[in-house]
């Protein structure tokens, strides 16, 4: 049955200068990757990544990235309800490495979060290459640090870490890391950026598992909104962690989305 | 054993066609679907301009089936003419059915006249999507006359085959039917979604579907449209595509009983995912094997008495 659950906003933190990350107590139990479809009443419901989560609380990191966002940010306050759906989709895979290198772009970086939390806890090497326009919009730094996450910063305006790309700091990262360990890289960002990752990725013949993100109706896989060319496949359900190589094998990764109404947005 | 089945003259491969509005919004998505066992498919309405629908929650389930409020958005079909040839390009095999709607009559005609030129085997008019009664007013299949005038309009600019999507919602919808076939329709769909419905989230305290109430469909409906087939089959001479709670193959074969040539199948896909069209036609062709028949159109009809004869039905209402 896919009927809204509704939880009170126990916390909310202010993470960059337009991203809040809402803190709900209660164990969602998401897979890393998988993501909740949110529903502010009257406004709009979206898809939105797991965080920070354990059995007592899971944290949503929302960006004021459109109208059902900006509604969140402006009306929502401690004690308030959001209702959520899910957590729907494929998630991550990390049983099978012994060395992860997450790459988040700007609002990409929450799943990344989740997914530090169950790789560390299994005993896992993980790096975070996190890039951002510019040092305020960097997240969860200390979050990480926790873990035991290496980290590697990149900005826009050289504000912090690396002055460019965090596709050139993945790049002179793999040309020195240790190949004798078992390494995938994992990447939520913007399309034009995982797109890279992936070409990277396979230059380097390393495993890749993207995030995307397709506007969604149903989020299990019945509507048909979030489908990908060529091969249709539903993001919402095959979707939205998907292998680089499969991913770079669309011809729309990277290139173009469809709105609410199915025309492409180009 | 024999799926192979024929409706106005197309070849399914198998009887199981994709509901309109089911992973109906791209090509490669319906294309997928064939590729995964679907007979053909049905794309998703389509109007003249591009529409919006309604904000979500625009699709929710509940114990029993679907409901939904998605509010006929769609891209235009001007601009979906490209959905429609990679479909053909990735499924050459599987008839397509290209859905129309319209806000009046003339916008009907207009849209059915741009899809009949498009890689489409056939066009349904969708008559009966109950989500926009607060734009559009009640469907045209609520009324027997409108549906009358709508499809004799369409009628006379489509060479295609055509079939009228009837709504449940109505207290004949045998006589509905036949005022489609008296004007020209080829078939008959039945059933679109029931209602509207509601449902309530008690700790919002406020409906969840953003319209608030949403076309309700799946095993909720099920009796509903079989018994609006049986109805239609009795009252016409037209093949019907059964749409309604066919989520097995158990309801396959009754809904073929009932007297429908080709099965809608929208909510089998929430239970099932894409397995559910294999699913179906294993199970309808064990059963042919148990039960002695070799081919798929022999079931169609079946639940009526012995010596019921569609072709002896009067010719004009």
């Amino acid at each position: 049955m896919s009927l809204p659950l509704v939880f009170k906003v126990a916390a909310i933190r202010q993470d960059s200068p337009n991203l809040k990350t809402y803190i709900f107590k209660h164990n969602i139990r998401a897979k890393t990757g998988q993501f909740v479809m949110v529903w502010m009443p009257g406004i709009d419901e979206v898809p939105m990544s797991i965080g920070w989560q354990t059995k007592e609380e899971f944290h949503v990191g929302i960006a004021d990235a459109g109208d059902c966002t900006k509604a969140i940010h402006e009306k929502i306050k401690v004690g308030d309800k959001l209702g959520f759906r899910g957590p729907y989709g494929t998630s991550f895979d990390y049983k099978d490495y012994d060395h992860l290198i997450c790459v988040g772009g700007g609002y990409g970086t929450p799943p990344m979060l989740n997914l530090s939390q169950r790789a560390t806890e299994a005993g896992k090497q993980v790096t975070l290459i996190q890039g951002a326009r510019s040092e305020d919009y960097l997240l969860y730094e200390d979050l990480f640090k926790q873990l035991g996450v290496e980290i590697l910063f990149s900005t826009d305006d050289g504000s912090k870490g690396h002055h460019g790309f965090c596709t050139e700091v993945l790049k002179e990262y793999l040309e020195k890391v240790d190949r004798s360990k078992k390494i995938c890289i994992y990447t939520c960002g913007p399309e034009v950026m995982m797109v890279k990752v992936a070409k990277i990725a396979k230059e380097f013949g390393v495993d890749c598992q993207v995030s995307l993100e397709r506007y969604m109706k149903c989020g299990f896989g019945i509507c048909g909104q979030c489908c990908m060319d060529d091969s249709g496949i539903r993001i919402c359900k095959e979707g939205p962690i998907i292998s680089g190589e499969y991913a770079l094998e669309h011809p729309e990764f990277g290139k173009y989305t469809r709105g609410k109404s199915g025309k492409v947005n180009n | 054993m024999n799926l192979n089945t024929q409706l106005c003259n197309i070849g399914f491969p198998n009887p199981t066609v994709v509901a309109s509005g089911y992973l109906g919004v791209t090509g490669s998505s319906l294309a997928n679907c064939a590729n995964k066992g679907a007979g053909g498919a049905t794309a998703k309405t389509l109007f003249m301009d591009e529409r919006q629908g309604h904000a979500n929650p625009t699709i929710l389930t509940f114990p029993g089936g679907v409901i939904n409020a998605v509010g006929l958005s769609g891209e235009g079909i001007i601009s979906a003419k490209h959905e429609f040839e990679k479909y053909r390009k990735l499924a050459p095999e599987n008839p397509m059915i290209g859905s129309i709607g319209g806000r009046n009559l003339d916008e009907l005609v207009e849209v059915a006249r741009i899809m009949d030129e498009y890689p489409v085997d056939m066009l349904e008019l969708n008559f009966s999507c109950p989500n926009v009664d607060g734009e559009m007013g009640k469907p045209i299949a609520c009324d027997p006359f409108l549906t009358a005038q709508a499809t004799k309009a369409i009628r006379k600019v489509v060479k295609k085959p055509i079939s009228v999507k009837l709504s449940p919602n109505v207290p004949d919808i045998g006589l509905v039917a036949k005022h489609a076939e008296a004007n020209g329709a080829d078939a008959i769909t039945a059933i679109n979604t029931m209602g509207p419905g509601m449902v309530i989230d008690i700790h919002m305290r406020r409906p969840i579907l953003t319209n608030k109430v949403g076309g309700v469909s799946g095993h909720a409906i099920k009796p509903i449209a079989l018994r609006c087939v049986w109805e239609i089959y009795r009252a016409t001479k037209l093949p019907i595509i059964g749409t309604g709670g066919v989520i097995k193959g158990q309801d396959a074969i009754e809904m073929m009983m009932a007297g429908a040539t080709l099965l809608g199948i929208g909510s089998a896909i929430l239970y099932y995912d894409m397995a559910c069209f294999d699913k179906i036609t294993d199970k309808i062709r064990d059963f042919m094997k148990e039960e002695g028949f070799d081919n798929v159109s022999e079931l169609v009809g079946l639940a009526h008495e012995e010596g019921f004869d569609r072709d002896k039905l009067p010719k004009e209402y």
